[in-house]
């Protein structure tokens, strides 16, 4: 490729080996984009409040579990209704495994994802036979199913009454402090993202996109069904567990109110809204329905001053309100706000011109 | 006490089966399955209570009037929400009625509230014995209009024009639109047919333990019912109704002990795995045999 003043405009990809042509980061202002954009996250917890940084917290673990998604009903098409009780297994484990075996939580962690992902892949399991409508209901019998053992195991999981853990600390940096935490959770939401847009350059990434594409074609050109649906799962809910295990980590207290059909149902709004086979729009998305219901309640606020009720209703209109952006965005933009984004930028990278 | 559990579970079976049909009736005209059931069960069960006590309209009255209403509003769902979803992948039409479940849950949370309302008392109180078991009358009256439904429908299908149209087009959609039939027309009176299935539903319920939102969750717990019988029968999800019904008041019975109450809530979603397994396609469902 030629050297090229990074400030300029790409008007073209120009790559003259396979090497350039795989690389991820393809052209100089690429490189500076992404290190900007990393730049800008690292200071930023020392120009906002304390309050926003909680609110970007909570968008990073919502990264996590989106990307996981996306990978399984996105990229290999298979639908899943049972994130949030895969969230939940990743959250037990390290509560169960803090508390009652007194493992510290930076071994905790991994554990966590490893038995989300041997959940997910166990429920994984009747995908083989079982396609679109049926797969759904499938895993949303998965969700009631951990959903119960979770209530009522109660000498492992305390029943409704939750697992309270303590704060992970990191030498004297305890995981309390919104800001130690934001590092935290940066890191492993960037790892997660890094780790997504590879797998989709692998051999792995490219199976189960055959297998989402047509899975008895992709089965006729020698790729495993069963090894790569079972894997798909598996993967998912590690992000699953990974985000699960985070949620506990930031909130301290694990109850199964955090994981029930309706946050499986909010995290697959989430890739929907941000764009299905996409790992910006998990980024998007995620953003979007983490924010929305602020955004909501600020408004109420707002409007409060001359409707006294609003309030009252916040938590009904917060649910219409999902229901009918899910609907919106389903029949205007199925691709998401990833293609929306796109949209806009091609539409300005040759404007004012038409072509 | 296993007879009073068998005949318990199958007089909630019923209700089941009534809500099941709804399900049913949609994916075998549309191939697709809609998660707001529950939500249209819920609207029923608002307006008629609405009207009986708001409007003080006698009860029977009332309920003609929320049946016109859920048809009306079943043809109006499809038009708008649906409509756009026909040939679309099957996660958006998923997605759609899920966003659609929310919608309706949260509008009818912003109408009526979330306070549980009780139903001014329409069917007799006094429990009736047969025998050693006992029985509410209102029980009797779902059994009895799930089974009249389920004759309505048979006999629905089998010999007036729109039952013969509606089953061309589940048969193949391409083959009825070239016979000159309105596929459009179809899948309208398919929803408005479910909604009014589910109003029915919804008003029983509601007689039985009022109303509020939770009454939606029925629309999910009767997944494993038309699972069970297979999506695109409707026998199918009359008998799934009554075999998941007594089934989880006798687990109920026997295993709460055991594991300590709540078996009813999942028994149905393991038998769900089990069938999903052996028989994807359920008892009566039409088994698909796929080709490259």
């Amino acid at each position: 490729m030629r050297p090229k003043f990074p400030f300029v405009m790409d008007c073209g990809l120009f790559t003259t080996s396979y090497q350039e042509d795989m690389a991820v980061l393809f052209s100089p202002a690429a490189k500076i984009k992404v290190a900007a954009i990393i730049a800008f996250f690292l200071v930023l917890p020392y120009f906002v409040s304390p309050y926003f940084i909680s609110v970007v917290n909570l968008i990073a673990i919502a990264v996590i579990g989106a990307l996981g998604l996306n990978i399984l009903v996105g990229f290999t098409g298979q639908i899943s209704i049972g994130h949030g009780a895969f969230m939940g297994v990743g959250a037990y484990t390290v509560g169960i495994l803090t508390t009652k075996v007194g493992l510290s939580y930076w071994a905790a962690l991994p554990l966590a994802g490893i038995m989300a992902a041997m959940v997910g892949a166990v429920f994984g399991i009747p995908s083989l036979r079982l396609k679109g409508l049926y797969l759904a209901i499938a895993t949303l019998a998965a969700q009631v199913i951990i959903v119960y053992t979770i209530i009522h195991w109660t000498s492992l999981t305390n029943g409704s009454a939750g697992i309270v853990i303590d704060a992970p600390r990191l030498g004297s940096a305890s995981m309390a402090d919104d800001r130690n935490f934001y590092y935290f959770a940066m890191l492993l939401c960037l790892t997660a993202i890094v780790c997504t847009v590879n797998l989709f350059r692998s051999r792995v990434g490219r199976a189960f996109m055959a297998v989402r594409d047509r899975d008895l074609a992709a089965a006729v050109m020698g790729i495993n069904l069963l090894k790569y649906k079972v894997m798909s799962f598996g993967l998912s809910a590690f992000y699953a567990g990974i985000a699960g295990a985070l949620l506990a980590a930031y909130l301290r207290v694990i109850t199964v109110e955090n994981f029930t059909v309706e946050v499986s149902i909010q995290y697959l709004a989430m890739i929907i809204i941000g764009g299905l086979g996409s790992v910006m729009g998990s980024i998007y998305g995620a953003a979007f329905m983490t924010l929305l219901p602020i955004f909501l309640r600020s408004a109420a606020d707002f409007f409060g001053s001359f409707l006294p009720n609003i309030a009252h209703f916040l938590l009904s209109m917060q649910t219409a309100l999902f229901g009918l952006i899910i609907i919106l965005f389903l029949i205007f933009e199925p691709e998401g706000l990833a293609k929306l984004w796109k949209d806009i930028k091609e539409y300005f990278r040759l404007w004012p011109f038409s072509y | 006490m296993f007879l009073q559990l068998l005949v318990t579970g199958l007089v909630v079976g019923s209700i089941y089966a009534l809500v099941a049909l709804g399900f049913v009736l949609i994916y075998k005209a549309s191939d697709c399955i809609n998660f707001a059931q529950g939500e249209f069960l819920l609207v029923g069960a608002y307006v008629a209570l609405w009207v009986v006590t708001t409007q003080n309209v006698p009860f029977l009255p009332a309920v003609m009037l929320t049946l016109c209403l859920a048809l009306a509003l079943g043809a109006l769902v499809e038009r708008t929400v649906l409509r756009p979803f026909i040939g679309e992948p099957i996660i958006s039409v998923i997605m759609a009625t899920i966003g659609l479940a929310s919608l309706m849950r949260g509008l009818t949370q912003l109408i009526w509230g979330t306070d549980t309302m009780i139903y001014p008392p329409v069917f007799p109180q006094e429990p009736i014995y047969l025998g050693e078991v006992v029985i509410s009358q209102v029980y009797l009256w779902s059994f009895g209009l799930a089974l009249l439904l389920l004759a309505i429908f048979s006999l629905f299908f089998k010999f007036t024009t729109t039952g013969i149209v509606m089953r061309a087009v589940a048969d193949d959609q391409q083959a009825a639109l070239s016979m000159g039939i309105s596929v459009k027309k179809v899948f309208a009176i398919t929803w408005a047919i479910a909604a009014l299935v589910a109003a029915v539903g919804g008003i029983l319920l509601g007689n039985i333990n009022g109303v509020n939102s939770s009454l939606a969750h029925l629309g999910l717990k009767v997944l494993p019912v038309a699972i069970l019988g297979g999506l695109d029968s409707i026998p199918g999800a009359i008998l799934g109704g009554f075999i998941i019904g007594v089934l989880e008041n006798l687990a109920g019975g026997y295993l709460d002990p055991i594991f300590g109450g709540g078996v009813k809530e999942v028994v149905p979603f393991v038998i769900l795995v089990i069938i999903l397994l052996v028989r994807p396609y359920g008892l009566f469902g039409k088994e698909v045999i796929e080709r490259v």
